[in-house]
């Protein structure tokens, strides 16, 4: 355990401010308090202040009630709470191998903790050293160790998992692309079935042109996910046998869940 | 040796067995195929697109659309994400309440299944006893949230509508009286001498090559592997009551049928306890926020729909509405191994493997 | 055999008005397709699980005359049961040619009348009456077999007094 309290320490330092500030929050008003909650947990990258354009937006006394109480309940109940609220945050000084466990005082060390390490151990050992960008743990997601690999590396990274005795990643649950605006990811959740370890790997790339190798080799699970990624998201999958439009018609132009899609056809 | 010509076969997107609007193009050597071809995309309806615009709450009509054999589980699926992401408590009656309701569907979901293959492969008189059978499902349902396909049930936090009085009884009923036609369902059919020679040992696969093909639900737990997601990685109560996880060990249509049929049986036997323990009273909303706004990050979660894995992948960035939403869909994920199993297959098993997969196409699409 | 008009006894009188029915053909050919439906089995989406429980027992369609057919070349209502993307759009437009006439359409669900829940989609048509003519439309989300029964008297209603009358119901 000693090994893994130590990359935590520049964590811990601004944990204790992020509680007090979640209880502060949760003390002003309702309203407040609930759209903010989020606030010490996104960290700098979500604005809070900018958050209240909810859609309907009626007055209910009860459940205002019953908001407040919930918040004084989560102010008090902070180490529970806040744990749960500081995993969400997206590890922003992970310079490398420094886990995310943002957690306040009592920090309970996540047990997937050393699971992630070794991953990355292995894959900076076996593939590259510039291989893992980033890695986390995804907290309220059951504790998913998370890594961000280079998108160039990747393909050595998934053969690693995929044959790995200790990883052993043998079935690929899911295939997501996201369009971040500034960049395009892929998100691959792995699972073991083996062994039950669940990883999430991402694989970030740049967004006018994108292009993640293909795992349909190594598991041929992500033949038409990667080919569905590329038809609503337009991200190239090189290697991929039979990379063609699955879901729109052939003739199709422009990829619809980008954010910036704009139909061309006039609606019928 | 007889030479025949290669011919090329359209089969859908209007097909009367293919479960929707699927399409396949076979390459025919004779009688043989020697390369299948599917083409989906004719009922790609934009859901992922559409749920970045929309709140949470109201995302959870589209699920129902989208497996709309299967609406409850995929009510779970979201509210369970959103939950998990808000760390949400929700009160025992409701999740109860969704447990019942998410093993009535799963029957439900079979009956349907079993009622449209059997049809596909030539028996029609199941589909009527079957459809008869689900009918009364659908009652409780109605009776429960005022829909019979598409129920908008659940909701984060909890469920909309409390059981009205003597509905559990009601359920209690059916389950009672299911056990004795599922026996009478094995008499018409499971031991048919027509119908074993149209399935036995076809669209075989083994264990490895389900999981390499990323299959869930029946169509892995046919080649023996034991692994369902309400055992394996528990959610809701599921880990409070006694079930047996049916598995085949051929990894034949045969036994994709025998899988499911003795899921049906233990789901009653859940039900059976379920509704045994159901809670008196208590709330059927938890204590939610007035506007659902996770917090920022990201989840996946993933739940045993009759179909298979069903998973749920939201991006939050603390808004009201999610950045991305994305589904596992289990018959998306199920159906890639299709065009595998078909080559070397005569055209006349084309439907047999393609109903044993058991696919939806509101999901397969999206 | 000579007929005379006058000889005819007021039984015989009674007994002919009983049985005999006059009337024109049109009607006659109005009554016989109206009891005789046969829709295409064409399943789009949700609807269609509706469709198939208005087919089994509990609503039991035959009891109408309406039988479902698997293909276009004998069917005479096309079902429209679902979403219509428009990636779907000229293979429906494709289906409806290779149905013989007289043919008629029913719209069923919101997405089939005008677009639905999808309305916002990239993908989906919005309402089937673009690509092909529609006679009746059935409101909600799916369409409860019972609705579903009822458009289809509807449509029954109207092909008789379409015959009958010789008029249009709609100027579509």
């Amino acid at each position: 355990m000693s090994e893994e309290e130590k990359p935590k320490s520049p964590a811990e330092a601004n944990g204790p401010e992020g509680a007090a500030e979640a209880s502060e929050r949760s003390a002003e008003s309702a309203v407040e308090a609930l759209s903010t909650e989020a606030a010490p947990a996104s960290g700098p990258a979500a604005a809070p202040e900018a958050a209240p354009e909810a859609p309907v937006r009626r007055k209910e006394t009860d459940e205002e009630k019953a908001a407040r109480r919930k918040a004084a309940l989560e102010a008090r109940e902070a180490a529970k709470a806040a744990a749960a609220q500081a995993a969400a945050k997206p590890a922003p000084a992970a310079g490398g191998d420094a886990p995310a466990a943002d957690a306040p005082p009592p920090p309970p060390p996540s047990p997937n903790q050393p699971r992630l390490d070794r991953a990355v151990q292995l894959l900076r050992e076996r593939v590259a050293e510039d291989a893992v960008l980033e890695a986390s743990i995804n907290e309220p997601n059951g504790h998913l160790p998370t890594i961000v690999v280079k998108p160039e590396r990747w393909y050595a990274c998934a053969q690693l998992f995929r044959t790995h005795p200790e990883l052993g990643i043998n079935y690929l649950r899911n295939v997501a692309g996201v369009d971040h605006e500034t960049h395009m990811e892929v998100v691959y959740h792995l699972l073991s079935m083996d062994s039950g370890h669940v990883y999430a790997v991402k694989v970030r790339t740049d967004r006018e042109r994108p292009s993640v190798p293909s795992v349909t080799p190594i598991w041929p699970t992500a033949n038409w996910n990667e080919r569905e990624i590329y038809d609503l998201l337009g991200i190239d999958f090189p290697g991929h046998p039979d990379l063609r439009r699955i879901m729109m018609p052939d003739d199709w132009v422009g990829h619809p869940l980008r954010k910036d899609y704009a139909p061309l056809d006039p609606e019928v | 040796m007889i030479r025949t010509e290669e011919l090329l076969l359209n089969v859908g997107p209007q097909h009367p067995s293919t479960h929707g609007v699927f399409r396949i193009i076979v390459k025919l050597d004779g009688e043989i195929i020697t390369e299948a071809t599917p083409v989906m995309g004719y009922l790609h309806r934009g859901t992922e697109k559409l749920a970045e615009n929309l709140n949470y709450t109201q995302i959870i009509p589209y699920t129902d659309r989208m497996d709309y054999v299967s609406a409850m589980t995929n009510n779970y699926v979201l509210v369970h994400a959103v939950e998990k992401m808000m760390g949400l408590e929700v009160p025992e009656r409701a999740e109860f309440l969704r447990l019942i309701v998410m093993e009535l569907q799963r029957v439900a979901s079979h009956l349907v299944w079993w009622g449209t293959y059997l049809l596909d492969i030539g028996a029609l008189s199941p589909f009527l006893y079957a459809f008869n059978d689900r009918e009364r499902i659908l009652q409780l349902f109605n009776e429960l949230c005022g829909a019979r396909l598409t129920y908008n049930y659940m909701r984060v936090g909890g469920v909309k509508w409390d059981a009205p009085e003597g509905w559990i009884d009601k359920v209690k009923d059916f389950v009672r009286s299911m056990y004795g036609r599922l026996e009478e369902y094995d008499d018409l059919v499971s031991g048919n001498e027509i119908f074993l020679s149209r399935i036995k040992g076809i669209g075989a696969y083994d264990a490895e090559t389900a999981i390499a093909y990323g299959l869930s639900g029946a169509n892995l737990r046919s080649t023996g592997v034991k692994w369902d997601l309400r055992k394996n990685e528990p959610y809701s109560l599921y880990d409070r009551f006694e079930f047996d996880v049916p598995v085949g060990q051929n990894g034949d249509c045969y036994d994709r049928y025998l899988v499911r049929m003795a899921e049906i049986r233990q789901s009653l036997r859940i039900l059976e306890q379920a509704l045994e323990q159901f809670p008196e009273g208590g709330e059927t909303m938890g204590k939610v926020p007035r506007v659902i706004r996770p917090p920022a990050g990201e989840i996946y979660v993933r739940i045993e729909s009759p179909r298979g894995e069903i998973g749920c992948y939201i991006v939050s960035k603390g808004k009201a509405e999610p950045y991305r939403l994305k589904f596992r869909r289990p018959s998306f994920v199920n159906l890639q191994i299709l065009p595998k199993l078909l080559v070397g297959e005569s055209m006349t098993n084309l439907v047999t493997i393609l109903g044993g997969i058991d696919i939806v196409l509101g999901e397969v699409d999206c | 055999m000579e007929f005379d008009l006058t000889k005819i006894s007021p039984e015989d009188v009674q007994e002919l008005e009983r049985n005999v029915f006059i009337g024109s053909i049109e009607s006659l050919k109005g009554w016989v397709r109206s009891n005789s439906l046969w829709p295409l089995t064409f399943g789009l989406a949700c609807c269609a699980i509706e469709m198939m429980a208005a087919g089994a027992p509990h609503y039991d369609l035959d009891r109408f005359g309406v039988m479902f057919r698997t293909s276009p070349r004998q069917a005479d209502v096309m079902i429209v049961s679902g979403t219509v993307t428009k990636k779907m759009g000229p293979l429906l437009r494709r289906l409806y040619d290779q149905m013989p006439e007289p043919k008629w359409v029913i719209a069923m669900g919101s997405c089939a009348t005008a677009g639905g829940p999808y309305v916002k989609s990239y993908s989906v048509i919005k309402g089937v009456d673009q690509i092909v003519p529609v006679d009746v439309y059935i409101p909600g989300c799916p369409p409860n077999p019972a609705a579903l029964i009822y458009g289809i008297n509807k449509l029954q209603e109207k092909i008789r007094y379409e015959a009958r009358t010789g008029k249009r119901v709609t100027n579509a």
